[in-house]
């Protein structure tokens, strides 16, 4: 921390005009000079100031949504998105949790939940452990051809996936395995690929070559350095990849019912219903309710696995 | 396969055996369902295909009418506003942020979690969500207009002009969290080494990403730009929850176009068409870009 | 207390064959907001009974989003036992390419063609002389909704009918009450122009523009006038900034808005805010002017199934989706009308019962989903909802009009 303020002072000077017309909080500097070690420095009343701002722009949102979640009906057609529930509420959450009706079943999001995990654990390891060792091929153990196809898989990112529901579906069927778990599994990998070996390639580029060669004179092989030096340092991006199928996996919808059965209908069914209906009121603080809900999930992944994100991994290793 | 014991010298195809196998999945999924996928999809869309794919072939029929149609154009001239400047914000957005996280704050999850939360929402309340706070009756124009700004004008759900930034306001509270990510990811696998140089040589700290860190960091730019360009690409969800495409057809894009026509209008042909023209754009813009970044430098 | 419910729906089936071999029967549908998910729960109560079983695969939002999984598992080789369409031609193809269940027995045995009206509800099902499909509902489009409140606080008596209603539009706006509401959704305006088409240029010229796409007719001057009937639609609705329909009919409810071109399942709205028709708000069918609806509605189609237990369980839910008892639960519950003219529906509401007369005297029209096909539904859609949005003129909008008319099918 301390060698970091020795030359911070030219960044400050540029965002400083910026700084003096956002950031309220300045005026609690002081006219005191500055002290390296002051917890209100300049440079933290900028970086947390402008942090703070940024936060702000992304927690204005979910104010609306848990607020309105806590209102009832009467209240929301009156029509102020922002002023806080006169009478707070808890019934939405109940009901989206337990209560809304998917047709005849009216066991609201719970319904769907196991089958959203039992879909979500296998769907994001598989898919995850298969782009790694691509990508890992892909930047370290090249092969004639490999870099063609890694460019079609590419393109294949930006097809959007409803056009390919037919060919799939008529691919699953000739295996014989439409309508089963496993066929949704192979869906989730699928289009989870383009991305994830995309991901994991280029970060694996980027690590130092001399890691790659050393292992190699030392005899290890290609499972070998995959497994003790790769994996380790990939920290990081493999955290990125889990928060991308998580979320993606978590709350897709389309493919959890066109390539599963009722019985195993992953819980956005449920939300879909909820927010989608079209006949019928909006129960707009339902809505809100199960969106939160729905994104605890991820929302929770995000958290737990954010202290993977913590530096000193890849230094270490390269060090070690 | 058999025969490859004959030769002597270790075969061509044994060649980083272990790397092929566990390539195999790749090499599948790059064939069979993009790449043959995509050939079923060009095939059809040069049929009349309706509900259920049939064989009958049209020549260019749907694309004249692909062309002809006024929706499309403005779905295309949609894409390009809303694909530039989303570009642009979610890199700038997204780098300064993971800048601002890799400082070694404190509450460095808290800041994290917050900005990436939204990520984890389904679009269609994304779009709900900020159709609220952008109504002009009830959200922020309302709001300005209460604390004594009368004439204030901000109604980008209404007014066909600006309605595809209001769509744009909300993808990027959508997505950037993500590019944080990613980017702090980059930033992480930098060597701590690099900083300490940099510092001993007095480099201002800017110079020093912007000269230094942002090259390094190539490949996981690359990602990102394929990330943000892909969903831009693809953007459907979060137009159909915040305007329909609307007022009128002032927010269509050209993925909902496919969307619609493929299971709306039934027309297959018409859908796989559109979807071909996307596929098509996307191609002439990737593939000399693929040969450039990935057949030029040789490693491994 | 099951068993007591479960003699009682007993007793209502009485006429359907119990002795049959049970079977489990998936159905997908879209019906999930609260008065549809009523309406299934007594489809599904009358079909348990039978002794088979009901799996609700209830998968919401219409066209785009139920439809696709409905086709794949039908054409993915995993079909469901039954599923709902839309009358009219959504499922066309899957009917020629084999993949639909005939059902003539049945109807046969049920008498359909007699009891079934109006007959072109039949009609859409029929395929090369086979019947494919249970209609089960009717809806209809041509509704004016008008807010009582509204007119009041104009100062203007409530309109009789639509020509009444533009004449009252300036007093409305002079009190700063919106005129017309419309939702941003591409359908309401389509639904807004096709109810203008046939309700002030009538049936004749309805069914040439888009039974005989004739287009000719469409470029003529008697549509020239419902275009300008639009324009002028296009001008009271203009400051509306709704998306959904429910949200428009909410500007009515509570007399912000004076009036709202909706179809009858906007019924339900008022009776669930606990209004009255005739005092709190006005029904004018038809617009007020011509008597006619056109008869859209929901059919139940069956997967062809290699499962014997479940070919007969399809049998005994077609029967039941057509049997008298279960027609009268299942559309008061939804709010629409009856397939058959020959029952009671005293418990309906006023409006309810204005449109069961109206169909009761024949006058109706066949629905554009059937006349035309969804493709060229979907075109006419873009225009409109472009058409009311923008200031595009009335000119402009007829030839796109025609050109849309010129290569429908």
């Amino acid at each position: 921390m301390a060698n970091v303020s020795t030359f911070d002072t030219t960044s400050t000077v540029v965002t400083d005009a910026a700084v003096l017309a956002t950031t309220p909080s300045r005026a609690l500097e002081g006219p005191s000079g500055r002290k390296p070690k002051r917890r209100l420095s300049r440079r933290n009343i900028i970086l947390y100031g402008t942090l703070g701002l940024a936060a702000l722009y992304y927690l204005l949102p979910l104010y609306v949504m848990v607020v309105t979640s806590l209102k009832g009906m009467p209240e929301i057609r009156m029509g102020n998105v922002f002023s806080p529930p006169m009478e707070i509420t808890f019934e939405p959450w109940v009901k989206a949790w337990a209560e809304a009706c998917t047709g005849l079943n009216c066991d609201g999001l719970s319904r769907g939940f196991w089958n959203s995990v039992r879909i979500l654990l296998p769907s994001v390891v598989v898919s995850i452990f298969i782009a790694s060792v691509s990508g890992y091929s892909l930047a370290n153990w090249r092969f004639k051809g490999s870099e063609l196809f890694f460019s079609i898989l590419i393109i294949g990112a930006f097809i959007p996936y409803q056009v390919m529901i037919y060919p799939i579906v008529i691919i699953l069927r000739e295996i014989g395995i439409y309508g089963t778990l496993t066929g949704l599994i192979i869906v989730h990998t699928i289009f989870g690929m383009p991305i994830l070996t995309l991901l994991f390639r280029n970060y694996f580029t980027s690590l130092p070559e001399e890691l790659f060669k050393a292992a190699r004179i030392d005899g290890a092989g290609f499972w070998q350095i995959y497994g003790r030096i790769m994996l380790p340092m990939a920290l990081p991006i493999f955290v990125v990849a889990m928060i991308l199928q998580v979320t993606g996996i978590w709350n897709d919808f389309l493919f959890g019912v066109v390539f599963t059965r009722p019985d195993s209908y992953p819980m956005t069914v449920q939300l879909n219903n909820i927010v989608n209906s079209v006949q019928g009121v909006k129960e707009y603080n339902v809505n809100m309710a199960a969106t939160l809900l729905t994104g605890a999930v991820p929302l929770i992944v995000y958290f737990v696995s954010g202290r993977l994100f913590v530096r000193g991994i890849a230094a270490g290793a390269v060090k070690g | 396969m058999a025969k490859t014991h004959q030769s002597a010298r270790p075969n061509q195809l044994f060649r980083n055996l272990n790397s092929k196998i566990a390539s195999i999945p790749m090499i599948f999924v790059a064939l069979v369902i993009f790449l043959g996928g995509s050939v079923w999809t060009v095939i059809y869309s040069f049929t009349n295909s309706r509900l259920l794919p049939r064989a009958t072939f049209v020549g260019f029929d749907q694309y004249e009418r692909l062309w002809g149609s006024a929706r499309w154009l403005i779905s295309i001239q949609n894409l390009a506003i809303y694909g530039i400047l989303s570009l642009i914000f979610s890199l700038v957005v997204g780098f300064v942020l993971a800048a601002l996280m890799d400082q070694k704050i404190r509450f460095e999850n808290v800041f994290r979690t917050i900005f990436l939360y939204p990520f984890a929402l389904s679009f269609i309340v994304t779009g709900l969500v900020w159709q609220w706070i952008l109504n002009p009756e009830f959200g922020i124009q309302h709001i300005v207009r209460s604390l004594g700004w009368e004439t204030f004008e901000f109604n980008p759900v209404y007014d066909p002009d600006i309605v595809i930034y209001g769509i744009l306001i909300a993808g990027l509270w959508q997505g950037t969290g993500l590019v944080m990510c990613l980017m702090l990811a980059g930033l992480r696998g930098i060597d701590e080494d690099i900083w300490k140089a940099s510092r001993v040589d007095g480099i201002p700290m800017w110079r020093t990403y912007l000269f230094i860190v942002i090259p390094m960091m190539r490949p996981v730019f690359i990602t990102t730009l394929v990330i943000i360009a892909s969903g831009i690409v693809k953007l459907y969800d979060l137009v159909v929850a915040q305007t329909s495409g609307g007022p009128g057809n002032a927010s269509e894009v050209p993925a909902k176009y496919v969307y619609d026509y493929m299971f709306q209008a039934q027309n297959l042909g018409q859908g796989f068409a559109a979807s071909t023209m996307m596929l098509l754009t996307v191609a002439i813009i990737i593939v000399p870009w693929a040969y450039l970044e990935f057949g030029g430098r040789k490693r491994g | 207390m099951r068993i007591r419910a479960f003699a009682a729906v007993m007793a209502a089936t009485v006429a359907l064959p119990c002795f049959v071999q049970a079977a489990d029967l998936e159905v997908t549908h879209w019906w999930t907001s609260g008065g549809e998910a009523a309406a299934v729960k007594e489809l599904a109560g009358a079909f348990n009974a039978t002794g088979n079983k009901w799996v609700d695969g209830a998968i919401a939002g219409s066209g785009g989003t139920a439809r696709p999984i409905m086709i794949s598992r039908i054409t993915g080789g995993d079909p469901m036992g039954a599923t709902q369409f839309n009358h009219g031609r959504q499922a066309e193809e899957l009917v020629q390419s084999g993949l639909m269940r005939d059902l003539s027995d049945v109807a046969e045995k049920g008498k359909w063609k007699e009891v079934i009206k109006p007959a072109n509800l039949l009609d859409s099902c029929t395929f090369e002389g086979k019947i494919y499909c249970a209609p089960i509902n009717i809806h209809s489009w041509q509704w004016l909704w008008l807010s009582n409140a509204a007119f009041k606080t104009a100062g203007v008596a409530v309109p009789k009918d639509w020509n009444e209603f533009v004449a009252a539009a300036p007093a409305l706006k002079k009190a700063g009450i919106q005129p017309l509401a419309l939702g941003g959704q591409p359908w309401q305006a389509n639904g807004l122009f096709d109810t203008l088409l046939i309700s002030l240029g009538g049936k004749d010229l309805y069914e040439k523009v888009y039974k005989d796409k004739d287009a000719k007719v469409a470029a003529g001057p008697e549509m020239a006038k419902i275009f300008a009937a639009a324009d002028k639609a296009r001008e009271l609705a203009k400051g509306s900034n709704v998306q959904d329909w429910n949200q428009a009919t909410n500007m009515v409810l509570t007399g912000k808005a004076g009036g709202q071109v909706m179809g009858d399942w906007a019924q339900g709205e008022f009776s669930l805010a606990g209004k009255t028709a005739g005092t709190d708000y006005t029904c004018l069918p038809g617009l007020g002017i011509n008597d006619v609806l056109t008869t859209n509605g929901d059919a139940i189609y069956f997967p062809l199934l290699k499962d014997e237990a479940k070919s007969e369980a399809q049998n005994v839910l077609a029967e039941t989706i057509v049997d008298p008892k279960l027609q009268v639960a299942f559309n008061l519950k939804k709010g629409s009308v009856p397939i058959r003219g020959d029952i009671d529906m005293a418990a309906a509401n006023d409006c309810m019962k204005k449109g069961i007369a109206i169909i009761a005297k024949g006058n109706t029209a066949t629905s554009t989903d059937q006349l035309v096909s969804a493709d060229t539904q979907k075109q006419k859609e873009d225009l409109m909802s472009e058409f009311f949005s923008s200031s595009i003129s009335v000119k402009d909008a007829q030839a796109r009009f025609v050109d849309i008319i010129s290569s429908a099918d």
